[in-house]
């Protein structure tokens, strides 16, 4: 069974038709990446996957559980989607280490001694040991984008999504920041990437999505879309940003 | 404290005439205390109440319910355009009318003295402004903080008490102490309805010792310090919770 099956989803707002019947499946500890031109519905369809957007048709079943269902518990799902932002969001008014520990502390009530050993080591993981007590307004983009990533790890999602996470940081620190996401997919993490990062997506996809005006126009292996293909809207899109 | 300063404002009579009374009378300073003591705790209260509903108010003002918001608002709206002293009037006369009164034993007192009805009238007068300085404090907040919140299943509750309300605090600090502040000079107006606190109780002072001036000056430098301290009070708080590396 895939561990998220997204199928013929359709989303407005209004009368803005955002998604028309997308469908696509991830299986568990696969890595997937999304792309696209801008405004063709990248970020919705991903804060579909963890009911940050309802959706009007269509379904979306994470592990099995339905997520398109008026009584989901939000809580037992959002504990199984982590979800990484363009623009960090970090807490600005606690330190790198409280951002980690703060969701399974007060959220899931766990015992602050372990949560502080796990935050401490995702930190760590993440290269940011040193940085424990530091604030997000004193650390750089990269910085803060990866204790958002080992934040949302904190709550041991199956699966992470992660929404142009580099798009707002300079080039410097952008290689920081897919380096953890490398490291988090090779270590079996499952992924669902919206990036405008060719390079970084030919490498570590297994599958690409081409998305264009709220339908996947195409999709294959990285190698394959990258390479060879078929539909014309593709090749321009790929002609412009490689 | 007392048999420190009563000699010398007692040479001060003597020699000036200048009548501080309240400084070398036993009676007139324990009265003098007391009225301290009572608007001390009059705006202590008064602004906590304030607050809790600033608060609360704020979170029905962020809340799907029409209705909810309509009766906030209408609340804000009638508090905010109505003069303090007629809302004192209207809740200590107005209402109080309807309270029943207790059987203490011979003779019966309102359920709710005057001093309680004025925290009451005054806190509700305050909440109402604090209702309004929250709100927009809160709409100050980035959504995208609160989503990120969501995202890592905080309840709306938890977001609020956690992410939203700690940020919109520290944005609401300048508004908030300017009318906290206001509100403290506010409590002097329950001296209408006889609440001993500072104003009442030197009124009564002067009454008796024809010393008006030098009780006035008193009842001056009384709320000059008291408005320092909390407006100070507040900076040191908002210096204290500034975000770091977001310098304002
Ligand atoms: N909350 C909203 N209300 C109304 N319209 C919205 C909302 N969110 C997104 N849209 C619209 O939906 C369309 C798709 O937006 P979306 O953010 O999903 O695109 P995207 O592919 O992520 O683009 P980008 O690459 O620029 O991030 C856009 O036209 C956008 O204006
Ligand atoms: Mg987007």
């Amino acid at each position: 069974m895939p561990l998220v099956e997204v199928h013929d989803v359709h989303k407005s707002f209004g009368d803005l038709e955002v998604l028309k019947g997308v469908s696509f499946d991830v299986r568990q500890g696969e890595v997937v990446c999304i792309i696209g031109p801008s405004g063709s519905g990248k970020s919705t369809l991903i804060r579909c996957i963890n009911g940050l957007n309802n959706i009007q048709q269509g379904s979306i079943k994470v592990e099995g559980q339905e997520v398109n269902d008026p009584n989901l518990n939000l809580l037992e799902l959002r504990k199984k989607v982590g979800i990484v932002f363009q623009q960090y969001n970090l807490f600005p008014h606690k330190t790198a280490l409280e951002n980690v520990m703060m969701a399974p502390v007060k959220v899931l009530k766990e015992p602050k001694k372990e949560v502080e050993e796990r935050a401490r080591a995702l930190i760590a993981k993440v290269r940011l040991g040193g940085k424990e007590d530091v604030y997000p307004g004193h650390l750089s983009g990269g910085q803060q984008q990866r204790v958002a990533i080992a934040r949302s790890l904190a709550m041991r999602p199956d699966v992470m999504l992660f929404d142009e996470v580099t798009a707002a940081l300079d080039p410097e620190t952008v290689k920081e920041v897919l380096l953890t996401i490398k490291e988090l997919a090779a270590e079996g993490m499952t992924c669902i990437l919206v990036t405008h990062e060719m390079g970084f997506a030919r490498e570590v996809a297994d599958h690409v999505y081409f998305t264009d005006r709220g339908v996947i126009v195409e999709h294959g292996p990285p190698e394959e879309l990258f390479t060879r293909a078929k539909d014309e809207r593709t090749q321009r899109f790929l002609s412009q940003v490689v | 404290m007392f048999s420190l300063i009563a000699p010398l404002f007692q040479r001060l009579y003597d020699e000036t005439g200048l009548n501080f009374i309240i400084f070398y009378d036993r009676y007139e300073y324990d009265r003098f205390v007391s009225g301290i003591a009572i608007s001390l705790q009059l705006i202590f209260w008064s602004i906590l109440l304030s607050l809790v509903i600033g608060v609360l108010g704020a979170w029905v003002q962020t809340s799907r319910s029409r209705l909810l918001r309509g009766v906030v608002n209408g609340y804000i709206q009638l508090f905010r355009n109505t003069p303090p002293l007629i809302q004192l009037l209207f809740f200590y006369f107005g209402l109080g009318a309807f309270t029943p009164q207790v059987d203490m034993g011979g003779y019966y007192e309102p359920l709710i003295s005057s001093f309680a009805w004025a925290i009451l009238s005054l806190g509700i007068f305050g909440g109402a402004f604090n209702v309004e300085i929250f709100r927009s404090g809160i709409e100050a907040v980035p959504k995208s903080t609160a989503e990120a919140a969501e995202s890592l299943c905080f309840s709306r509750w938890q977001t609020y008490a956690y992410i939203t309300l700690p940020l919109a605090f520290r944005i609401s600090l300048p508004a908030l102490t300017n009318n906290l502040v206001s509100l403290a000079k506010t409590t002097s107006l329950a001296y209408v309805i006889s609440v001993p606190e500072m104003t009442y109780t030197l009124n009564q002072v002067w009454s008796d010792n024809i010393n008006v001036p030098e009780m006035m000056l008193v009842l001056f430098l009384f709320y000059v310090i008291i408005v320092s301290l909390i407006a100070a009070g507040l900076h040191w708080l908002e210096k204290r919770l500034a975000l770091p590396g977001y310098g304002r």
